[in-house]
């Protein structure tokens, strides 16, 4: 008695976590809940959202409703236990559910198709009846003919006076359901593992720095075994205007002293060195660092070479007695357009720019400004050429450092999706009986059939066989 | 040579197209339809010679601000994508092409009085809400091919929801008897907000300097009427609207008789509304879930964040999940699901759109 008791519960709860009712039910929470998600934000400071929840419910009540929402987890929605929660039924019902209907879809796959009764297909969703003038043995054969010509492998049951054909096509597409729901069960594997076994930190690393760790937060360290150097941070922009095109640092991975790998990284373009990548993120300057600046100095005619000079520097132009002292410098210079004057217009280097001051033999002293994104504004007279190549070790690459071994599997998961999803509407089940019984002298054919998937379809593909065979049949009769 | 000229003839051509559809749909005369296929053709043909112009026009840009980039490359990072005019621009024509094709095959063109609307809305809501036009240069993080295909495959995906959208629309229309039906109050409620939306959105562009629509979207949505900073505006535009909504539901209906006269069948408009979304579901779950979030994890190293364009992206998924299990496993039928097919759509457009306009609204106080 117990034990039947303890089956029937375990049955109905069974049923419960197998049913679409339930899919439904979670489907439409997952969704209104993170429809509140995205209004209220996440994980931001509570005088952001109290003053959002006071648009809805007043200033007064805003607080009291902030706690509220607090408690049940709507700040922090994703990460919150509840929604979580539903995440897990979600899964539980799409296995159990996979795992109540599969076995009756392999076996609806495994029954061979039997030949039907005329009444039998009479009944189907699909069906036709004609009446052809011609014996059966030649409808058949036409029959045969144009489903084999749409690649149906055809069986055949002949009694004296009758034929039955049956076939169908695509039954192994009744699993592709299966298989998206299963490459979705993937993906949370995928999510859990890179949750549980990788990491997602940041970091800052100014030019010239190396650095064995990264961080989670401000105050947890994730170790790195190996070390990684930022030789040179840069931002490209476009001609003339403050639209940048590229940013871009220059990383090395040390190992044991030894370089062992080297790239420029861009956004959408990062470095990976065992399991762990590094992205462009972010970037900034550093307050109180003293850099250098990097000049390339060209003598008319003569050697590019390249110069590290500090702030008050100065430096000659080989061979020509010009000499230059560092005046100057702007992150972004500018020019009024009101008064004319040269302005700073940004706290980065958005166009830096170098004064510099020249004195040659046998001229007044000068001070020339030379920006680092117009090479241009770097030939002096004389045809010599002093090129702003960079102020170096003054600003920071911002680095993304993330580990994730899932990342894999949800891309194969994608991919099973894909296919499962490509196969699961555009391939159908379509099953096919013709019985063809002699009438004196013409046959009656009576075709019935049905599909999992674009039933119109199925009946315009059906019409086609029929009228097919009907125009073959009476070609022949009238050769 | 400039593509916008192009760009007005198929905007124009769509706009007559869709009037014609209409005069089809009361008149039933043959030619009238041939007309407005006619139009729509040609203004397919005029806009995709406008993409094409433009992608030329953005392939010479991109190559003037990265002298150094192969002929592949820069074709890629200047495909007409890149921004919030071109793949609404992509949006409607891939719609168009859908349409289009649904009418040969299936030898109907009632529908386009209902997909060109779409078209149209789309156009208009180009024009008023002030999106740049500008080809312009290629911020480092849209430099990513998967990028490109996930809007490349977003936007299919979002134009044949947009079809199953208004066969569905369509469907509703036919199959309800009464006006107090709640589907008919459903339809005729969706429908005015669509109406109100545009119409509030284009009393803001009138009422705006040309210098201050381009911010339409950002800082002026709807803010001359209904939510004005005067009250008594607010108000008024609020009482106007749902009198709006009232009006639409009484005339509604009217549509019915119409479409009754046509062989359009609820059948075939379910069926075009399931297989649209058939189309739909695996290109929006490859090009935008997907794609996005490899996009994603190769631009910032997390596939999946939660912010609100891809949780709203998730929702739209959900919903469209949900029309295929109600339909095809829980049994529902007939109105149930082409309301969900309705909804659907709406998230589609609340993602693309919704998430920019109202939640960024509703966060701007943290930015000043
Ligand atoms: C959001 C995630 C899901 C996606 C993308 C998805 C996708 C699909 C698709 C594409 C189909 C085929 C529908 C058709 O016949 O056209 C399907 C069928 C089905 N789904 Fe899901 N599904 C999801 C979640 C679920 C869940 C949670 C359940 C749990 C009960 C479930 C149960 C079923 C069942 C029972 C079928 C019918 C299978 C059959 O024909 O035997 N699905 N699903």
């Amino acid at each position: 008695m117990e034990e039947k008791e303890k089956k029937d519960i375990f049955e109905s709860v069974w049923k419960f976590l197998a049913s679409v009712k339930l899919a439904i039910f979670v489907l439409i929470t997952l969704a209104v809940s993170s429809i509140v998600g995205t209004i209220v934000e996440q994980k931001a400071e509570p005088a952001q959202n109290i003053a959002l929840l006071a648009k809805f419910f007043g200033d007064s009540a805003a607080p009291t409703v902030y706690n509220i929402f607090a408690k049940l987890g709507f700040m922090d929605m994703y990460g919150s236990w509840w929604f979580t929660a539903f995440l897990v039924v979600f899964s539980i019902n799409l296995i159990v559910c996979s795992i109540d209907r599969f076995p009756k879809t392999w076996r609806l796959i495994q029954t061979p198709q039997k030949p039907l009764s005329d009444t039998a297909i009479k009944s189907m969703p699909v069906k036709k009846e004609l009446t052809l003038k011609t014996g059966v043995n030649v409808a058949r054969d036409e029959f045969l003919n144009i489903l084999k010509a749409s690649r149906y492998r055809v069986f055949e049951a002949s009694e004296p006076d009758s034929v039955r054909l049956y076939t169908q096509k695509g039954k192994y597409a009744r699993l592709a359901v299966y298989v998206v729901h299963l490459s979705i069960i993937l993906i949370f594997i995928g999510a859990i593992i890179g949750i549980r076994f990788g990491f997602k930190g940041y970091l800052n690393l100014p030019e010239g720095r190396t650095s064995t760790i990264a961080y989670e937060s401000p105050t947890k360290q994730i170790p790195l075994d190996f070390a990684v150097k930022c030789n040179w941070y840069d931002t490209q922009y476009y001609e003339g205007i403050d639209t940048p095109r590229e940013f871009q640092s220059e990383l090395v991975i040390i190992e044991n002293g030894k370089e062992v790998l080297k790239k420029v990284i861009e956004v959408n373009d990062p470095l990976t060195y065992k399991g762990i990548t590094f992205y462009q993120a972010s970037y900034g300057m550093m307050p109180e660092a003293a850099g250098y600046f990097v000049l390339d100095v060209t003598p008319n005619g003569g050697q590019e070479k390249r110069l590290w000079l500090k702030n008050g520097d100065s430096f000659e132009i080989p061979g020509t007695g010009i000499t230059g002292r560092i005046y100057d410098f702007s992150p972004a210079l500018t020019r009024n357009p009101m008064t004319g004057k040269l302005t700073t217009y940004s706290d980065s280097m958005v166009n830096p720019g170098l004064a510099i001051e020249f004195d040659q033999p046998g001229r007044d002293k000068f001070i020339g400004w030379i920006l680092k994104r117009y090479p241009d504004t770097g030939l002096i007279p004389g045809g010599h050429s002093v090129k702003f190549v960079d102020y170096w070790g003054v600003e920071y690459t911002g680095l993304q450092v993330a580990k994730d071994p899932g990342v894999w599997l949800i891309y194969i998961a994608s991919v099973i999706m894909t296919v499962g999803l490509y196969v699961c509407f555009f391939v159908s089940n379509k099953k096919i009986w013709i019985n063809i019984i002699d009438d004196n002298k013409s046959v009656n054919v009576i075709i019935g059939g049905s599909t999992n998937r674009n039933r119109l379809n199925f009946e315009q593909e059906i019409d086609r066989i029929l009228s097919h065979a009907t125009q073959a049949i009476e070609g022949r009769s009238n050769k | 040579m400039s593509s916008s000229i192009f760009f007005d003839i198929s905007a124009g051509a769509y706009i007559v197209a869709m009037i014609t559809y209409v005069i089809y749909l009361v008149v039933k005369n043959n030619t009238t339809g041939i007309i407005a296929t006619t139009l729509t053709i040609f203004g397919f043909v005029s806009q995709s010679t406008a993409l094409i112009i433009r992608w030329i026009n953005s392939y010479h840009f991109w190559l003037s601000g990265n002298p150094t980039s192969g002929v592949i490359e820069s074709l890629l990072r200047s495909a007409p994508l890149r921004n919030l005019y071109e793949s609404l621009v992509f949006f409607i024509w891939s719609l168009i092409l859908i349409h289009l094709f649904i009418e040969f095959k299936y030898k109907n063109r009632s529908l386009g009085a209902f997909v060109t609307p779409i078209a149209a809305l789309a156009l208009l809501f180009i024009d008023i809400s002030g999106t740049s036009k500008e080809i312009q240069p290629l911020i480092p993080a849209l430099q990513s091919n998967w990028l490109l295909f996930h809007v490349l495959l977003s936007f299919l995906g979002y134009a044949a929801f947009g079809v199953s959208f208004g066969a569905a629309s369509a469907y509703l229309v036919m199959v309800t008897e009464s006006k107090t039906e709640k589907t008919y109050i459903f339809w005729s409620i969706i429908t005015s907000i669509f109406l109100i939306v545009l119409i509030g959105m284009g009393i803001d562009f009138l009422s705006l300097s040309t210098a201050e629509r381009a911010e339409l979207i950002q800082n002026h949505f709807l803010k001359t009427t209904l939510r004005s900073p005067s009250g008594g505006v607010a108000a008024i535009s609020w009482v106007v609207s749902i009198a709006f909504m009232f009006v639409i539901w009484q005339v509604g209906h009217g549509l019915k008789k119409v479409l009754t006269g046509l062989n359009l069948t609820p059948i075939m408009l379910d069926e075009i509304a399931y297989k649209s979304i058939a189309v739909g579901f695996p290109l929006f779950t490859i090009g935008g879930l997907i794609m996005g979030a490899i996009w994603a994890n190769s631009a910032w190293g997390k596939y999946w964040t939660w912010d609100p364009k891809e949780t709203w992206s998730l929702i739209t998924w959900f919903v469209y999940a949900l029309y295929l299990h109600a339909r095809f496993v829980a049994g529902w039928k007939g109105k149930r699901v082409a309301i969900l097919a309705v909804v659907g759509f709406v998230a589609v457009i609340f993602t693309y759109l919704g998430v920019n306009l109202v939640l960024s609204g509703l966060h701007a106080y943290g930015s000043g």
